[in-house]
């Protein structure tokens, strides 16, 4: 008998008979009813807490906003995809500033060694976040590929204040993950880092040293003319 | 090969065994530098677990942990088939083994058929738990280890002491030395050097590395999805940088739906380091699809069972397997704490591996084990699925001495005809009045007969005296002087 069939035999046969499976209540990771405010609160102060950085901007001037911050960071090479309109916008608005650009719809198998030694920095949208974690939420695509928010030092993420949902469950339930999963799907909170020298944290052991998520409020002006 | 190969190259690893319990934990605990780093640890964790779950219905949320894992466990091998047709729908390919061996076997299998010359490994127990490292190198694939803490461990040929914190008995200055010796850097206490440094080498074998074995902290059966969690993101490169990814894990890690998920992983992180997320929560379903550019080409994964589904079979050792290998009951433990995890000789010690590892190595081996605990309960306590830890490590010191249900590979094995014979001999006395009554007021004459040695006894404990006068007979005593203070009001009962 094949190794499976042998161990689902053992556990079907159980010797002290079927189990019965209780009812669970999750009640107890969802309904937080945070208020926008709340929640955006919620989601820095956790973010930051873990040394990601929030820089707040709006829909109209968050190109200016990404340009100060790759400035400020010294960023040269930033890679980036090409369709998403975030990527679009960010090519835009980047077309003037002394970065250059690096596409990333090639196989990795191609740069890969480009990838991890001269590229400073990836671009990237995503989903949402989640209030209570001060987590990202992201949908890896051939256009983001998975890659871009790992291996360069710095990761930027350009998240939109209202997809903020209150937690993990939720966000599962309203978007029905468990309808349809993605290649990979990533939940990033905060630079890679880690505790294992003494318990003294370090921040950049193998992923991005640096988080920046760009939040992205609708202006007020914008606002009123809707 | 440079001098930085050469550290690499495979070491017999320092070996503990868990018969040799006691002397490994009688060493330790003459240790002042590991009593030092674990007591610093634990205290540490313990802080965080309790303020990470501050504003927390706690009990609520364990309760979900305890039913969300009791229901996998309730349907699971209607579970593993549902994962493992949904994976294989995704594009991963399923295998199955009964033990460690096999599953060496087919990973091995796999390096092979890719003529991999070189594993990058993310954090595994299931992996140290079948000696995988041994197994591949004594193949000719060298398995590198990329969690810092298990590649600290690794370069100083040992084994982890802490399933969540691998490299924990070890101190800043030690580690440096460590660094220092195997890879050239300088000695320093600058932690964020030393990181930097590990980032350097690592990264260089990563783009090197043929395969990548990584574990499974959850595996979904409803989508075919295997959640990893991890905060160095060294998780996310062994699963998405090299061609082939393998996932090793045990028969136990599937959960029925995605929404277990949340739950669980909340219960995961605040139990095992106190923090509130990870960095990372990787879940991953399928290999590169047509028209991505990264990822792996091939994702494997294996479902071990090394004596998983025998545990199965009873009713009460089940509870053993809703573990979420948080790592809580050895922070919380006060033996873990002293002695360290190298004293029990086994991949996962402290309480949960005093439960899990007679299983797995049986009791003639472990047999220890399940007595490397003062029952204090608060493993059982702080467990975030509830495992009646305590309970269970009672079951297995009834099944070490033949007194079980003879469930357990080795039951019977401490079992020696003078103490059952000794026991036998107390039960019929303590069930008939008479014999107690005159046998504890002979016993009470003859006290200065007693022997001050009594074997193992009064190896830490001074010999037991009986006391003159027997209980009942102060009783009496103090029942004929004041009568009315004992008399039951059955009025008010």
């Amino acid at each position: 008998m094949s190794a499976r069939n042998a161990i689902l035999k053992r556990l079907r046969e159980r010797a002290d008979g079927p189990l019965v499976a209780p009812e669970c209540d999750f009640a107890v990771v969802t309904g937080r009813g945070w208020s926008p405010d709340e929640r955006l609160a919620r989601f820095e102060r956790w973010i930051t807490s873990v040394h990601g950085e929030v820089v707040h901007t709006t829909r109209d001037d968050w190109g200016d906003a990404l340009a100060r911050v790759l400035a400020d960071k010294g960023v040269r090479r930033l890679a980036l995809g090409r369709e998403h309109p975030v990527a679009v916008e960010a090519r835009l608005a980047l077309a003037n500033a002394e970065v250059e650009l690096v596409d990333v719809d090639r196989d990795i198998e191609d740069w890969q060694q480009e990838q991890f030694e001269r590229v400073d920095a990836g671009l990237t949208s995503v989903g949402g976040a989640i209030a209570e974690t001060g987590s990202l939420w992201l949908w890896p695509t051939p256009d983001e590929p998975r890659l871009i928010s790992l291996v360069p030092s710095i990761h930027v993420a350009v998240l939109d204040a209202e997809t903020i949902e209150d937690t993990f469950f939720d966000v599962m339930e309203r978007h029905d993950w468990a309808r349809g999963m993605p290649t990979n799907a990533l939940l990033i909170s905060g630079p890679s880092k880690t505790a294992d020298i003494e318990q003294t944290l370090a921040y950049g052991v193998h992923g991005p040293r640096e988080l920046v998520v760009l939040v992205r409020h609708v202006d007020a002006d914008t606002e009123e003319s809707l | 090969m440079n001098a930085e190969n050469q550290a690499f190259q495979p070491q017999p690893v320092q070996s503990y065994s868990p018969r040799e319990f006691h002397r490994q934990a009688h060493d330790a605990l003459g240790n002042p530098q590991i009593r030092g780093n674990f007591r610093k640890a634990m205290d540490g964790l313990m802080t965080k677990r309790r303020d990470s779950f501050e504003g927390w219905d706690l009990e609520t949320l364990r309760e979900l942990g305890a039913n969300i894992r009791m229901r996998a466990l309730a349907k699971l091998p209607d579970l593993l088939e549902q994962l493992e047709t949904n994976c294989q729908a995704n594009g991963i390919r399923v295998h199955w083994a009964e033990d460690g061996e096999e599953a060496c076997r087919i990973i091995r299998e796999i390096c092979e058929a890719h003529d991999a010359k070189s594993v990058i490994k993310g954090k595994s127990m299931v992996s140290e738990e079948m000696h995988l490292n041994a197994h591949l190198e004594a193949a000719g694939i060298e398995a590198l280890e990329s969690d810092l803490g298990e590649y600290l461990v690794q370069l100083n040929e040992q084994t982890p002491s802490h399933i969540i914190m691998p490299a924990i008995h070890l101190n800043t200055d030690e580690i440096s030395e460590i660094l220092h010796e195997k890879t050239g850097t300088e000695r320093t206490r600058d932690v964020d050097y030393m990181t930097a440094a590990a980032r350097q080498q690592l990264r260089e074998r990563f783009m090197a590395a043929d395969v990548g074995v990584s574990g499974v902290n959850f595996a979904v059966a409803e989508t075919g999805t295997l959640c990893l969690v991890e905060n160095e993101g060294n998780g996310r490169m062994t699963t998405t940088v090299p061609p082939v990814h393998i996932a090793v894990t045990g028969i136990e890690k599937v959960v029925e739906h995605l929404r277990d998920v949340p739950p669980l992983y909340s219960l995961l992180t605040r139990s095992a380091t106190g923090q509130h997320v990870t960095t990372y929560f990787n879940m991953i379903n399928s290999p590169r699809k047509e028209g991505e550019y990264d990822g792996p080409k091939e994702v494997h994964l294996v479902l071990v069972d090394s004596g998983r589904s025998s545990i199965y079979q009873d009713n009460e050792l089940l509870d053993t397997l809703r573990c979420i290998r948080c790592g809580a009951c050895m922070n919380h433990c006060p033996v873990y704490t002293r002695v360290g995890g190298h004293a029990y000789g086994t991949t996962y010690p402290g309480p949960i591996g005093s439960i899990l590892s007679p299983h797995m190595m049986g009791l003639e081996e472990t047999r220890d084990l399940p007595t490397a605990s003062s029952l204090c309960g608060a493993c059982g306590e702080v467990c975030p699925v509830k495992i009646p830890i305590p309970d269970l490590l009672v079951r297995l010191r009834r099944e070490a001495v033949g007194e079980g249900r003879g469930n357990v590979p080795g039951a019977g094995v401490k079992r020696t005809r003078k103490e059952a014979a000794a026991w036998k001999g107390f039960q019929w006395m303590a069930t008939h009045p008479g014999v107690w009554r005159s046998g504890t007021a002979v016993v009470g004459k003859l006290k200065a007969m007693m022997p001050a040695k009594l074997g193992a006894w009064t190896e830490y404990r001074t010999a037991p005296k009986p006391a003159g006068r027997t209980l009942h007979a102060l009783v009496k005593q103090h029942q004929a002087d004041k009568p009315s203070v004992d008399t039951p009001d059955k009025e008010q009962r």
